[in-house]
């Protein structure tokens, strides 16, 4: 990312050094992650030093100082997801894909992370990849769905969400 | 768009509004709260549209996209207007039946009707479904007629009718002791007296005050701040505006969760059309009160919940909690008085403010007026967002309300409060829920987030399963906390895998009084809860865990055992097969081959259950 | 002056102040270890637990940040505080078995022993470098990163504290002194920042005073003599 980028999300905020969450968020969404040099040339535009700007990326889970995957799969873990087997569920993709929580595959295809709460606890247990809801979960289902997500068949999948 | 400039031209522009409304306008509502997002609402949303576009008589027919209606269980939801017909569980291709039969010839479609789970009965109109019936949804019941993203819509059932009341016929301290006299005890989980705060705020120095709306919701398992926000955002406007009229603040943050996108965007809307209208911004109503409001979103920390730390993170920080001798509403943001209230005490305030505080009273208990609105899930039938006058039993709410336990298992308990909470045994299944009653049985209001357990769910697990929450959740700043909470995660997984020793019971008590003594704010202070509540309820488990090495539930691994029944096994291979360990072994019977029943070796075996569940015989035996 | 009773022991203390500050200046012994008076109180470790009676109302809270107040009451020494103590001298040595500073600490207020398995930690995060070289020195050289049971005390991104100035306040100020600095030649090294700096030495006292490369900076842009700080500020004066 480029320094003017970065200057024209820190404008849209109108300079403001207490809107560093909302800055940085904005920053995760385009990147997909937080890369060190533009946490430098942030913490140079906002007059905040690195150390400070280090400290909130790193405490706020909504950041990542490292890539994530092009897919990224959240395993809820609410207490009613819980309560329904969730932790077999992330046990089972970790298994299939071999990464924990808060990791990204070799391949760069997937970021496994866990939530607290998707909200969805109607059918639960749930896993969310990227924003797509899979309901009902069983350990068993979860090659199938992985699946879908796998280089090859995700391009499809792009096509068609197109349409949506 | 023209602005509203008082409040005889907000009447005007109501009237208009109805005016141009045919109440009798077959009007299909469908739910697109996230949880029927997450059952396909959109496709279904999208087979609406193309019917309609496609008939001729489809143009007098309005579509609805609303917020949740709450019964999460039977999404997708779709509600038939004007007589309110409910359709469960609906599919695309269930629209065009739904158009021809129902809105055209007035006939029911059976098979999308709910049917009562008892009885097999099959429930026509939303009011009689037990499920809504039993409810009393004076803030949540207009979600199911709204679209969020129309201020029209709102102002239409009669939204923004407490705001000229208050603003041009009340005096600010009128409206305190209004909100006092209601007895509007916090939603969020303190249920702290909401007049009680806003007349220290205003008493306060300073003329620069901010209220905040805390929409943080973290308990895992409770969304009912979300689904308001996303279904009803202009009630949650409305009672800021009135809210810091009466403290004498001019400027308001709506904090909302980074993990709710939906919610961010529609408040976003709101506060939008809001100002367009002049219901935000100068002067509102003509009544020279100016008033505004931003959005701060969290970046995904529990610990923001804790006002202090969402004061710093709003103010660009970390969430640290501070010590809060020196209270909020008299130094917070920016060491200015704030006041901060929860999503859905916000909520409450236009309708105490339309109705009264003696009509508001009348509803709960002595000490817990008013409803509060409940995230039933877990192991119950009727999954979703239920609002209950206070006092109601928990009987009422897991049985009348929710349809009882799934699978004819028996009812454990029922979890409130979230991590702060605790757990709320069979013997106390009678218990009124109101504030100060659930305290006393060793739990909380919380939020709202119920969960109901049964017998096949082990409360050690419980336990640590909070423990392992709040661990990570911790800001860690407080030596009591960031160890308490790892150490009693570290002991509950040493009870669970079958390392437990007696003394350490009574460590964990230990453990548990010194972090909460110890710690500087309520995350420390009362994350003992869910391991102190389950020993005063379920010690026999916590014994059996550590003496006979067993788990009844069959949740912990690592003391379960999984056995092939020889005798029922019909050799098909398919435990073997999904075994990730290569833990079974045994001959397949084919045609040719006799085939030899399969084993377990229970020392390669990690129990993840994958035999168990691709077992189509029941020949797996979990002990 | 505010009036107020510690023990039973008439005090008084500027308005602002902390309760922990008149405790020690009064003579009256609180543990603590991640107070310093040269930065703000944070209340970290809990180590300064005392009870305090306000209003009819007792609460447990650390008293280096609560605020004096009149007519409060503090306990400082009563069961449930020295109770609580212990615990908390019980976690840290837990994290920190080999701090030889938190063996005395425990020891002293009877902790025989640690019933929690033992981790190799050093650090007991209590925060007051990084204070320090904010709050003092303005540096901002490292700071806490990540929560809960993975907070720790980092330069920004691990590796060398490129902000460090070597200034050794955080060595000075570390409670269990963990942070060594070593210095060998011109040159500094804070060990545990992986900080090393050439320093400018004072002809004539040989201390080091300041990172050779702030002198120079500073030296070429206010365009001074090539000798001007071969003498440090306080050997000039």
């Amino acid at each position: 990312m480029n320094p003017s980028e970065i200057d024209a999300i820190v404008e849209r905020y109108e300079g403001k050094e207490s809107a560093i969450l909302a800055i940085l968020q904005d920053i995760q969404a385009k990147e997909k992650y937080l890369p060190k040099e533009a946490l430098e040339h942030l913490g140079q535009r906002l007059q905040i030093p690195l150390n400070k700007i280090y400290r909130i990326a790193t405490f706020y889970r909504a950041f990542s100082l490292t890539p994530r995957g092009r897919h990224e799969i959240h395993v809820c873990l609410g207490t009613a997801c819980h309560v329904r087997g969730a932790q077999r569920i992330v046990d089972q993709v970790t298994m299939e894909l071999r990464v924990r929580p808060g990791e990204t595959t070799k391949d760069r295809n997937f970021t496994l992370g866990t939530v607290n709460c998707l909200g969805v606890c109607a059918a639960g247990p749930i896993i969310a990849i990227d924003g797509e809801y899979f309901g009902n979960m069983s350990p068993i289902k979860v090659e199938g769905v992985l699946k879908k997500f796998q280089p090859g068949q995700s391009d499809k999948k792009e096509a068609s969400n197109g349409k949506n | 768009m023209e602005r509203i400039s008082s409040p005889q031209a907000l009447d005007q522009y109501r009237s208009e509004i109805i005016q141009k409304r045919d109440p009798d306008q077959p009007c299909i509502t469908v739910c697109t709260g996230t949880g029927c997002h997450a059952s396909g609402c959109h496709q279904v949303v999208e087979a609406f549209k193309k019917v309609l576009s496609d008939h001729p008589e489809g143009r007098r027919v309005n579509l609805r996209m609303t917020g949740c209606h709450g019964f999460c269980e039977k999404g997708p939801l779709v509600v038939l207007h004007p007589n309110k017909i409910l359709y469960q569980k609906v599919k695309p291709e269930n629209c065009q039946e739904i158009f021809e039969e129902t809105i055209l010839k007035g006939k029911i479609i059976e098979s999308l009707l709910y049917a009562h789970p008892a009885t097999g009965q099959k429930i026509t109109h939303e009011d009689d479904v037990p499920f809504y019936k039993r409810q009393m949804r004076i803030i949540f019941g207009n979600n199911g007629s709204i679209d969020p993203t129309s201020i029209d819509d709102y102002i239409a059932v009669g939204g923004y009718r407490a705001l000229p009341k208050a603003l041009l016929t009340m005096s600010p301290e009128a409206i305190i002791q209004e909100v006092k006299e209601a007895n509007l005890r916090g939603r969020g989980g303190g249920g702290f007296p909401a007049g009680v705060k806003w007349e220290s705020c205003r008493k306060a120095h300073g003329e620069t005050k901010y209220v905040i709306c805390n929409a943080d919701e973290g308990d895992p398992g409770a969304y009912m701040d979300r689904s308001l926000l996303e279904g009803n955002p202009h009630s949650v406007l409305e009672g800021m505006i009135i809210g810091a009229y009466g403290i004498g603040a001019h400027e308001g943050y709506v904090y909302v969760r980074n993990e709710y996108p939906l919610a961010v965007i529609n408040i976003g809307i709101a506060i939008q059309q809001a100002r367009e209208r002049g219901l935000l911004g100068k002067d509102i109503l003509g009544s020279g009160f100016d008033f505004d409001v931003r959005i701060s979103r969290g970046g995904g920390a529990f610990v923001c919940g804790e006002s202090s730390a969402l004061v710093a993170s709003v103010a660009g920080d970390v969430g640290e909690p501070r010590a809060k001798h020196i209270h909020l509403v008299e130094s917070g943001l920016r060491d200015r008085p704030t006041n901060l209230n929860n999503v859905e005490t916000w909520a409450n305030v236009p309708v105490i403010i339309l109705n009264g505080a003696k009509w508001y009273a009348r509803i709960g208990t002595e000490g817990s007026k008013g409803t509060k609105i409940f995230s039933l899930v877990g192991k119950v039938n009727n999954t979703g967002l239920v609002e209950v006058p206070m006092g109601i039993t928990l009987r009422e709410i897991v049985y009348d309300i929710g349809g009882g336990i799934p699978g004819r298992k028996r009812f454990k308990a029922v979890q409130t409060g979230g991590p702060s909470g605790g757990c709320i045994p069979e013997s106390l299944i009678d218990l009124p829920v109101d504030f100060d009653r659930l305290t006393e049985a060793g739990s909380m209001m919380g939020s709202g987030g119920m969960i109901v357990m049964d017998e096949s769910t082990c409360m050690v697990d419980v336990a640590k399963y909070f423990m392992n929450f709040l661990k990570d959740e911790s800001c860690g700043k407080c030596t009591s906390c960031r160890e308490g909470t790892k150490r009693m995660h570290e002991i509950l997984t040493d009870i669970s895998e079958g390392r437990g020793t007696i003394d350490q019971i009574n460590l964990l008590e230990e453990l548990g009084w010194a972090t909460a003594e110890a710690s500087l704010c309520q995350l420390g202070g009362t994350a003992p809860n869910p391991v102190l509540s389950t020993l005063r309820y379920f010690r026999n488990e916590y014994e059996e865990h550590i003496l006979n090495k067993r788990c009844s539930a069959k949740v912990c691994r690592s003391l379960l055992k999984y056995r092939v029944l020889s005798e029922v096994c019909k050799m098909c291979g398919a435990c073997a097969k999904a075994c990730p360990s290569e833990a079974i072994s045994g001959k397949r019977k084919t045609k040719k081959v006799e085939g030899i029943p399969f084993t377990i070796d229970s020392e390669k075996c990690i129990r993840c259950g994958m035999c168990f569940e691709s077992c189509k015989f029941d020949a797996i035996e979990v002990q | 002056m505010i009036p107020f009773v510690i023990d039973g022991q008439p005090v008084e203390g500027k308005e602002g102040s902390n309760v922990l500050q008149v405790a020690l200046d009064a003579g009256i012994e609180i543990p603590n270890l991640c107070y310093n008076e040269s930065v703000k109180p944070y209340g970290a470790c809990r180590l300064c637990l005392v009870e305090v009676v306000s209003r009819g109302r007792s609460r447990m809270t650390a008293s280096c940040t609560y605020p004096v107040q009149p007519d409060i009451e503090v306990h400082t020494k009563t069961e449930k505080v020295l109770r609580a103590r212990r615990m908390m001298i019980e976690l840290i040595l837990a994290m920190c078995p080999g701090d030889k500073r938190i063996q005395e600490m425990a020891k002293e207020m009877g902790v025989q022993e640690v019933r929690f398995k033992k981790e190799d930690k050093d650090c007991i995060l209590c925060g007051l470098c990084a204070r320090v070289c904010d709050e003092v020195v303005g540096a901002h050289a490292i700071q806490f990163a990540s929560r809960g049971d993975k907070r720790d005390m980092t330069p920004p991104f691990g590796g060398e504290a490129t902000s460090c100035i070597a200034c050794g306040a955080c060595v000075v100020v570390c409670p269990v002194d963990v942070i060594r600095m070593e210095d060998k030649v011109d040159e500094r090294t804070i060990l545990r920042w992986k900080r090393t700096i050439k320093m400018k030495k004072c002809k004539v006292c040989g201390n080091f005073f300041a990172p050779w490369f702030q002198v120079e900076k500073f030296r070429e842009k206010a365009n001074l003599s090539k000798d001007f700080f071969d003498v440090c500020y306080t050997c000039r004066s």
